[in-house]
């Protein structure tokens, strides 16, 4: 007999039909050396959503989302095919400046790592690369990024104290807040939560609800309770390629491929 | 990103950021300086050998004429030679050269025709270019001498420039060095690796590193000053400096390196060797023997190899405390001389450009190589040792 | 195997290899720490009386050898200017080499390799060759020429003689490898995360590197810079040829005089003096204020990398 996981009704909305799509990817192909890691992806993301990555650990979920902002450039041995547009715009064209892209795609990594210096200069960090000088717009910027890191409340009276003074919660939400506060269009989120306590992880799942209204959302996952709480929709993956991307009420509920619904209900991974 | 197209359909940050903005070409510029500084090491190791030997070309090639009664060059000679030319026939400095007018050097190459004609003596060994290979590295009976002999004596009317005895004093020193510092850094690094608590452990360290921070000027003065005595009274031997003082104080410049090294061989030995050892019944002396110090061979090889490399390269140790005679001598209680001491001691006095200057060149520059291979053939030990220890080989 | 009444696990063997492995390295290493503070014991005992503030302060004037008049400040002042220029230019080329080996470089190139290779050698180059060196290149060469082109016709050599200038170039590039090591396990010690964290806010790699990077490898420099003046300070075979002198009357006062040196002080008294009996005490002097320099200054870099050692080990 088989068992299902029960999957909790999705809070989020249905996909509205006319969500803009932001990023194309076009038969994306990742190379480490001779080892084919990415086997062509196609796939839209659409504005305003939250779009979760999910499928056993090597599939190739996260070397895709770092593909989103370039940071697998950051490996010698990597070679890309094919394309990725954010608003019509090929990222791996000849003419991007990278770092460019990256302030309009920004990302939390899966390890907090704020910088060792005080919680304020963390947030800063982003805007004073920029050019911004000390000051009260600085400081608006700083604190409207912090409440919206859920984090103003329980840091606002020791801004000047060492970010590695936080709780493991604490920090990942203060990089959060970092990456916010230079308003990027999209946010990359690298399994955000999986270093953390079960009530840290439930605050940053709020938290990305509450983000979605500003920011397209990408966020790759191990935990399926987790995307079925939070996201939009889902895409699931499988050694390098893309099984099947749908919302994520139908992926769960009603999934199209046989290998998605295996996942889903836990017979592998 | 500069150039999207759809900008009404961009969403507005908070403060309208600027975006868009170019890649500096500062950025491009500093990376190529860093670049540049880094080859820096290259370019500095390339120029000691190109410095250092280009002095020595003349001996290496036997273009240099050291005997004592030169052919006499007639002065009508005077315009063609070259600059170099009249400065080593006439021995003089570049300051002498400088100062002196063609009259003056005319009649300085006159009177040197006229001292040819009084030379009186006759000894066989005036004509002899002694800075050629063959008086440099083989025995020589000189007149006066009774059998070959290997003599080095620059400082006397036919320059006697055999390098054996300087290569032997080098070579004493550094086995006392080693004989009696590789013993004690490796028995210490079995204790520290093996034995040692942590408080142990970071006591010792510290003390080495701080031995290792004694300026090589001090051992010196004190085996000159303290320890020669001592030691010709407890030992009774002759030459209160010889090269057992020195040596003895090159092991503590040793200690320190072959020390540290070892240290460090033995400790990346995974534990698991010894734990399996000892679950098998061995004792703690038999598990470090007959397992860690085995499998840590290579690194104490490379740190021996490396000690001699330090203890052969040092300078004011010997210098103070090995007593400088220059003589062919089996006995490690003899004054000896070593390569270091002599470049060290003979350089102010040579004449720039002159035989003796270059052969002083000539013997750092063999001192480089040996130290060269030494430090080439340790480190490339050591550096799989390092990635070993970081889980890497 | 002996069955004892006690037990069947006693042996009547008794460990001796044991016992004499630990004995010979306890031995050892204590018979080295012994040395050590013999030779630090003695030179304190026999040279304390003559630390005074005059010792200091004072001068050679009334003769380098008379114990009861002369000072060890001029040496104090030239190993102190010494040290200070040989900084001056080896922090900057030891520390971008440094960033250079960690943050740019590929790992296996050929280059990288080869630049790992000429630190490695420096490091084991003897220092009378850098003597050699000195000499040769930037007396000789870079100072003569510096002659000739600044003034041509002069006879005498105003750079193209030992000067405090070519002692200090000497022992910057002696102390070369110091610099880099410690800088790079100083940035090598700094997580990966924190170079990704601020690329992706879109940071350029200068700018991490410059605004993340070197200032959390600050203390491991320092303790590089530290090492340095300790070595620099205490070698004398470089400086024996290209700038220390045995008696200057005058402080140096520009880059190209010759100066007097701790250290060649040392080797001047030991080997030179006219009744050793005489000078002892100036000797022993000497090498206190001489140890207590190099001495301090290692055992501060000993201490800051302990400390930098102890908090990686606690953060990770």
């Amino acid at each position: 007999m088989v068992s299902r996981v029960t999957v909790k009704a999705p809070e989020v909305p249905q996909v509205a039909g006319g969500a803009r799509v932001l990023v194309e990817i076009e038969d994306l192909k990742l190379y480490y050396g001779r080892a084919l890691a990415l086997k062509g992806i196609t796939m839209n993301l659409r504005e305003k959503l939250v779009t979760a990555f999910i499928g056993p650990s090597g599939c190739g979920k996260s070397t895709l989302l770092r593909c989103l902002n370039r940071m697998n450039d950051l490996i010698d041995s990597v070679r890309i095919e094919g394309a990725v547009r954010i608003d019509g715009e090929d990222i791996y064209g000849p003419k991007i400046d990278v770092m460019e892209l990256r302030k309009q795609v920004g990302m939390v990594f899966q390890r907090s790592n704020p910088f060792p210096k005080s919680i304020f200069e963390n947030v800063a960090y982003g805007l004073r690369l920029q050019g911004m000088k000390s000051g009260s717009e600085l400081d608006g910027i700083v604190e409207k990024s912090l409440r919206g890191a859920a984090l103003w409340e329980e840091v606002k009276d020791r801004l000047s104290a060492n970010a590695l003074g936080l709780s493991g919660g604490q920090q990942q939400r203060l990089c959060i807040a970092r990456a916010i506060a230079i308003r990027p269009r999209i946010l990359l989120m690298d399994e955000p939560a999986s270093a953390l306590d079960p009530i840290a992880t439930m605050k940053i799942e709020e938290l990305i609800i509450e983000l979605k209204s500003e920011f397209t959302i990408v966020i790759v996952t191990h935990n399926m309770q987790q995307a079925a709480r939070i996201s939009d929709q889902t895409a699931f993956f499988y050694l390098g390629e893309l099984i099947e991307f749908d919302s994520t009420n139908k992926l769960f509920t009603n999934p199209g491929k046989r290998q998605t619904e295996d996942y889903v209900t836990g017979r592998f991974g | 990103m500069s150039e999207s197209p759809t900008k009404q359909q961009r969403s507005i940050g908070w403060m309208g950021l600027k975006r868009g903005h170019r890649a500096r070409p500062s950025e491009w510029i500093a990376e190529k300086l860093i670049f540049a500084v880094s080859l820096s090491s290259i370019v500095t190791i390339f120029l000691i050998f190109l410095f250092v030997g280009r002095m020595t070309l003349p001996i290496v090639f036997e273009q240099m004429n050291s005997a004592a009664v030169q052919p006499v060059i007639p002065v009508e000679r005077l315009g063609s030679m070259t600059k170099s030319e009249v400065m080593s026939y006439l021995e003089l400095t570049e300051k002498q050269y400088a100062g002196m007018d063609q009259e003056t050097l005319r009649s300085l190459m006159e009177v040197k025709v006229e001292a040819a004609k009084e030379a009186t003596t006759t000894d066989k060994d005036d004509s002899v270019n002694t800075t050629r290979w063959r008086y440099l590295l083989l025995p020589q009976q000189w007149s006066g001498y009774d059998r070959p002999e290997y003599i080095w004596q620059p400082i006397s009317r036919i320059h006697k420039y055999n390098i054996m005895p300087l290569v032997l004093g080098s070579l004493k020193t550094t086995l006392v060095a080693l004989l009696v510092g590789v013993p004690l850094a490796l028995g210490a690094a079995l204790y520290i690796s093996q034995l040692a608590s942590q408080r142990v452990q970071e006591t010792v360290k510290p003390c080495i590193e701080l031995l290792a921070g004694v300026p090589s000027v001090v051992t010196g003065f004190f085996m000159l000053i303290v320890m020669a005595t001592v030691l010709k009274q407890v030992f009774g031997y002759e030459s209160r400096l010889n090269a057992f003082v020195a040596g003895v104080g090159l092991s503590l410049a040793v200690i320190p390196v072959v020390f540290s090294i070892s240290e460090d061989a033995l400790t990346s030995v995974p534990r698991s060797y010894t734990q399996a050892a000892l679950a098998l019944g061995a004792s703690r002396w038999q598990a470090a023997w007959q397992v860690v110090l085995p499998s840590a061979m290579p690194g104490v090889f490379a740190a021996v190899v490396l000690g001699f490399g330090r203890a052969i390269g040092e300078t004011m140790i010997v210098l103070m405390a090995s007593g400088n005679a220059s003589i062919m001598s089996a006995s490690l209680l003899d004054s000896t001389r070593t390569i270091t001491a002599s470049i060290a001691a003979e350089l102010a006095e040579a004449v720039f450009g002159g035989h003796h200057y270059r052969i002083l060149f000539t013997i750092g520059l063999l001192l480089f190589v040996v130290t060269f291979v030494c430090n080439f053939i340790g480190d490339l030990v050591v550096h799989r040792l390092k990635l070993r220890l970081e889980g890497k080989a | 195997m002996a069955t004892t009444s006690t037990g069947q696990f006693r042996s009547e063997r008794k460990d001796y290899g044991s016992r004499v492995f630990g004995l010979f390295s306890g031995l050892a290493t204590l018979l080295i720490m012994a040395i050590l503070a013999i030779l630090l014991g003695n030179v304190f005992y026999h040279g304390w009386g003559t630390i005074s503030w005059r010792f200091i302060t004072g001068g050679t004037e009334a003769g380098m050898f008379d114990a009861a008049h002369a000072g060890v400040f001029p040496m104090v002042f030239g190993t102190a200017a010494l040290v200070i220029l040989m900084s001056i230019f080896v922090l900057p080329m030891g520390v971008i080499t440094a960033i250079y080996l960690t943050e740019y470089a590929r790992a296996n190139s050929l280059t990288t390799r080869v630049i790992r290779g000429a630190v490695n050698n420096l490091a084991g180059v003897p220092s009378i060759v850098f003597g050699l060196f000195g000499v040769g290149f930037f007396i000789n060469f870079v100072g003569q020429g510096m002659d000739g082109i600044l003034y041509p016709g002069k006879p005498e050599p105003i750079w193209g003689k030992p000067a405090l200038i070519w002692s200090s170039l000497t022992l910057a590039i002696l102390t070369l490898p110091v610099v880099i090591v410690a800088t790079e396990e100083a940035l090598r010690a700094i997580p990966q995360g924190l170079r990704e964290a601020s690329l992706a806010l879109g940071a350029s790699k200068l700018e991490t590197i410059v605004r993340i990077v070197v200032p959390q490898a600050a203390p491991g420099i320092l303790t590089g810079a530290i090492l340095a003046v300790s070595r620099g300070a205490g070698e004398v075979a470089p400086i024996m040829f290209t700038g220390a002198a045995y008696y200057m009357a005058e402080l140096p006062k520009s880059l190209t005089d010759q100066f007097m040196e701790l250290g060649y002080h040392v080797y001047v008294l030991s080997t030179q003096s006219p009744n050793i009996e005489q000078t002892r005490p100036i000797l022993f002097g000497t090498v206190i204020v001489l140890l207590v320099l190099t001495f301090a200054l290692n055992l501060v870099a000993i201490f800051v990398r302990m400390h930098m050692r102890r908090k990686l080990r606690s953060i990770s």
